[in-house]
């Protein structure tokens, strides 16, 4: 089936380190995305493609992520050095006992929203009561319920895949989307922003910070220049990527060719334009890369009401990221 | 401008002109209708062909539909143990060619109460059937689309495409039916069977499609995803709304919205591959509402009458050229023997009339006109000729009647005085003729020492019968006065003479005095003659009281009496002929012997000759400027006696 061949495939690219006594020896270390090449992760790629990595001293590895790997374990494995997961992801493995720490929050704001056409008489949060609505797993399902619980919603939750087809084939009346991806997928199925209806969590004070950088903890304590050197390295990525963007379509598609996925230029020009309104505060290209303590506390305490998590470390022990 | 130029130019400007509008309006008009004619067929035998393909690819797909749909209803009917299902499975796969796998799905528990999950799945690999268990961990089939989409929707349905990597990265899609059973009463959802179908046989039925050169067939999911395309980057990694955005092709955008809402139709279409203008059939697939597009490319279907049309314009172009060759000679043919004419014309204005047309051969209206200019030569050169034969006849009869005016006013004596040894008396005459010559005629003379003879004569009739006469009569007159006793003995020979053998029966007025200058005494005879006007010295003035006689010359044998009357000195006699009484003015009022009289009168204290220019004057301003009818003759004589003469 489609998705049972979506094998775990993952490449490495071994960069060739020019040998000169003069230079200082480049340190190793190995990053993973945690999903498949897109624009979400251009910055990443575009720091490794144009030597911002290596002008850092780094040697990167990057090793492509995917739906069948699983980030934490590989981290905690010691498969991996660096990873990006949800804020909210980060908390709950900490709660678990992985000792992960984030030395960098690159999303500053929440992409996650649901979408509903107005043919089902959805205008408004109190038109969804009743209806069928298709949610994603574990954590993606902490903002919707906030949400539901907010406008006293009464729905039947109908679990959602990777794709949007059931929304589209009117298999339900409401749909989980991340604004960079679904949306747009949805708009490129014919459907014209005017003819949907959106609710975004963040617009509803519902703000998970999403993709970060994180490390082992122990890692950190033993290599805090390497993660400081790669968490910089990685902003300047993406502040080239937003100054770019073309050049930096051009790197994300040839990845995404080598992984065989399908690669829609218009596309990922969306989602890296998304990446840019959703990193930055739009004064300047570089992403601040910084985690707020209140964003902090804020996913913390929703995680910790729905009993997601019983535990949270304290904001300095979890952040390591740049500051102030 | 256009009035300026010649016949020649005005007559090829304006055929060639209207010519060619006439014919470029045909042309366009053909042009239009032609190409509607072509486009109307054209649509229609484009949307036979996408419904026909459309309907063949919904044959199989129905085909293939109905194996899991007969598997689910057996499913709904019986309740089967794990071999039977796998047997009816391997047997519906087996045997359908076109299915390359299938499976039959079963809710959380449904089939086994011990495991989550239930999902046989054969599949062909390598022409063998292999099974497999779906379901698990990392393959929770519930939550797929294949598997959700049946059960929210209720009812069966077919996948968006996909490529199975797995088994050699060939275009698959779905038909996925859902189950039901009758749990308490009730319908229950139980699971669903799905047949994977491979769509190569689609792509290259879809890929046969060629359309003149450059047209295609494409067909898009109902997400527009493209399925087939001759641009193999498209398919599967964009949908038309992707593509519409990258080429920001609104149009395109909104075709695809209807495509994927299910319409037909048949639209101008900017191909995708060649950029050209094309048209767009387009229509939706019944069994799994994808949609079909065929391009047809525009240029190349209307080549034909485009080409047609290239040739029919070069024709057009070429026949007004020809036109315009025609045209030429046909206004070169008319205008330039009307041009010759025209020149002709002004030869003859400056008296050229050896002029030949015998260039223009024509026999049109042209020609005609030729001919009566060569007519109108020939008769303007005999009336030359004879016009100049005419003239010098005239001329030499002129100047012979010159002579004859000459002769006859030689043959009047002209010389006043003429007596100048002569006191007892004064006489001054004048003749003015009509015409060169008159009949009119005066003389005088002395018969002896103390006689003498006047006389004013008028030949009836004038010109030169009257003056020949005239100058016999004048001749006779003076030969006959010879030995007469009296006046009237010489008019009786006169007229004898005359009357004798006078076959054109003209005559003569005479009048004829003889005064004795001596005593005074007058002997005065008229042949019809006006009566002499007689002045006395002593203050009166009347026409002599006498008898007048036939005119001579008519009757042989008439017989003249003498008047007598005596002059004192002083007196005046004046003779005229009719020619001073019956001058005329404008009101065809005669001079009349009362005015003679009366002009006479006012001019007789003067000299003779005074008085015969003023008596002559006065009759000129009398006829304001009538040409003269008849000959003037006056003659005066004033008598001043012996005496008086001598002592003067």
């Amino acid at each position: 089936m489609k998705y049972r061949i979506f094998l775990c495939i993952s490449v490495l690219f071994f960069v060739t380190i020019s040998i000169s006594p003069a230079e200082t020896v480049l340190k190793e270390a190995s990053f993973m995305p945690q999903w498949l090449p897109q624009s979400q992760f251009a910055g990443y790629y575009v720091a490794y493609e144009k030597g911002i990595y290596k002008k850092h001293g780094l040697d990167i590895t990057i090793i492509q992520g995917g739906p069948d790997t699983r980030p934490v374990q590989m981290l905690e494995e010691g498969g991996v050095d660096f990873v990006t997961l949800w804020l909210s992801t980060a908390i709950r493995e900490n709660d678990r006992g992985k000792k992960i720490v984030s030395i960098a929050q690159m999303i500053q704001k929440s992409a996650l929203m649901l979408i509903a056409k107005k043919s089902s008489g959805i205008y408004k949060p109190e038109d969804i009561n009743n209806k069928k609505v298709s949610l994603w797993g574990d954590i993606f399902q902490i903002q919707p319920r906030e949400f539901f619980k907010k406008f006293n919603l009464d729905v039947t939750v109908i679990p959602q895949s990777y794709s949007v087809n059931l929304f589209l084939r009117d298999g339900v009346d409401v749909a989980s989307a991340m604004w960079y991806n679904e949306y747009h997928t949805i708009l490129n199925c014919g459907y014209d922003p005017g003819e949907l209806t959106t609710f975004f969590y963040y617009d509803y004070g519902l703000n998970f910070p999403e993709d970060g950088l994180y490390v082992m903890e122990d890692y950190f304590e033993e290599n805090p220049e390497l993660c400081r050197s790669f968490a910089e390295a990685s902003l300047e990525g993406w502040e080239y990527a937003f100054e770019h963007p073309e050049e930096a379509l051009d790197i994300i598609i040839k990845y995404m060719e080598a992984a065989h996925i399908p690669a829609n230029r218009v596309h990922q020009k969306w989602m890296l334009e998304r990446m840019k309104d959703l990193m930055t505060d739009g004064s300047s290209a570089k992403p601040s890369g910084k985690l707020s303590e209140s964003d902090y506390t804020y996913v913390s305490n929703c995680l910790k009401q729905s009993g997601l998590v019983n535990c949270v470390p304290g904001f300095s022990d979890f952040y390591k990221g740049p500051v102030k | 401008m256009i009035k300026r130029k010649s016949i020649a130019f005005k007559l090829i400007v304006y055929i060639l002109v209207s010519c060619s509008a006439l014919f470029l309006g045909i042309f366009w008009y053909n042009y239009l209708f032609s190409k509607k004619i072509i486009t109307e067929n054209i649509s229609e035998s484009a949307n036979n062909l996408t419904r026909a393909t459309v309907n063949e690819i919904d044959s199989i797909l129905y085909r293939i539909q109905k194996v899991p749909e007969l598997v689910a209803a057996a499913l709904e009917r019986d309740s089967f143990d794990k071999d039977e299902l796998l047997n009816i499975l391997y047997a519906a796969i087996e045997c359908n060619p076109e299915i390359y796998g299938g499976l039959i799905s079963f809710e959380p528990y449904a089939f086994d109460s011990e495991s989550l999950y239930f999902a046989p799945y054969y599949y062909k690999k390598d022409g063998k059937m292999e099974l497999t268990y779906l379901g698990g961990e990392s393959y929770q089939y519930f939550y797929l689309d294949w598997y959700q989409i049946p059960k929210e929707l209720k009812k069966p349905a077919w996948s968006e495409p996909y490529y199975d990597e797995g088994g050699g990265n060939i275009l698959m899609a779905t038909y996925s039916v859902p189950f039901y059973r009758e749990v308490d009463g009730q319908r229950r959802f139980m699971g669903v069977v799905t047949a994977d179908v491979s769509l190569m046989w689609l792509q290259e039925m879809i890929a046969s499609i060629k359309i003149a050169k450059s047209g295609y067939g494409f067909l898009i999911s109902r997400n527009g995803t493209f399925v087939t395309h001759p641009y193999n980057k498209l398919i599967m990694n964009e949908t038309i709304f992707s593509a519409a955005e990258e080429s920001n092709n609104k149009q395109l955008r909104e075709i695809g919205r209807s495509m994927v809402k299910g319409e037909s139709n048949f639209v101008s279409f900017v191909s995708m591959v060649n950029e050209k203008d094309s048209w767009l059939s387009y229509a939706p697939l019944a069994s799994s509402g994808w949609s079909l597009g065929v391009i047809f490319p525009r240029g190349e279907l209307l080549s034909d009458i485009n080409r047609l049309n290239r040739v029919v314009l070069l024709l057009g172009f070429f026949g007004s050229v020809v036109l315009f060759v025609i045209l030429l000679f046909i206004a070169v043919s008319i205008t330039r023997p009307i041009k010759i004419l025209a020149d002709t014309t002004r030869g003859i204005g400056k008296g050229n009339l050896d002029f030949d047309l015998s260039g223009i051969k024509s026999r049109d209206e042209v020609g005609m006109l030729s001919e009566s200019f060569m007519y109108m030569r020939d008769s303007l050169k005999k009336y030359i000729r004879e016009l100049t034969e005419t003239t010098a006849v005239k001329e030499r009869m002129q100047s012979e009647l010159r002579i004859a005016h000459d002769i006859q006013m030689g043959i009047v004596p002209k010389i006043f005085p003429p007596f100048p040894d002569r006191p007892e008396f004064d006489i001054y005459a004048i003749l003015e003729p009509a015409k060169e010559v008159g009949g009119d005629f005066y003389d005088f003379f002395f018969m002896d020492d103390e006689k003498f003879c006047f006389v004013v004569g008028d030949v009836s009739g004038k010109g030169v019968p009257a003056s020949l006469l005239m100058a016999i009569t004048k001749t006779l007159i003076k030969t006959m006065s010879k030995g007469a006793a009296g006046p009237n003995e010489i008019l009786s020979r006169v007229n004898k003479e005359i009357a004798h053998d006078n076959e054109s029966s003209m005559f003569i007025t005479i009048a004829c005095g003889i005064l004795n200058i001596k005593t005074g005494e007058l002997l005065y005879s008229s042949g019809g003659h006006p009566m002499p006007l007689v002045i006395r010295s002593g203050g009166d003035c009347d026409f002599l009281k006498s008898d007048t006689d036939i005119v001579v010359g008519i009757k042989e044998d008439a017989v003249y009496r003498n008047n007598k009357t005596h002059l004192n000195p002083g007196d005046i006699i004046c003779l005229y002929t009719d020619g001073v009484t019956e001058a005329m003015n404008k009101e065809e009022e005669l001079f009349n012997e009362a005015r003679l009289k009366e002009a006479v009168n006012a001019a007789r204290s003067g000299a003779i000759k005074e008085i015969v220019l003023e008596i002559r004057r006065k009759i000129k301003e009398f006829s304001e400027g009538m040409p003269q009818a008849d000959d003037i003759t006056l003659l005066i004589i004033k008598y001043s006696g012996v005496n008086e003469g001598r002592k003067t």
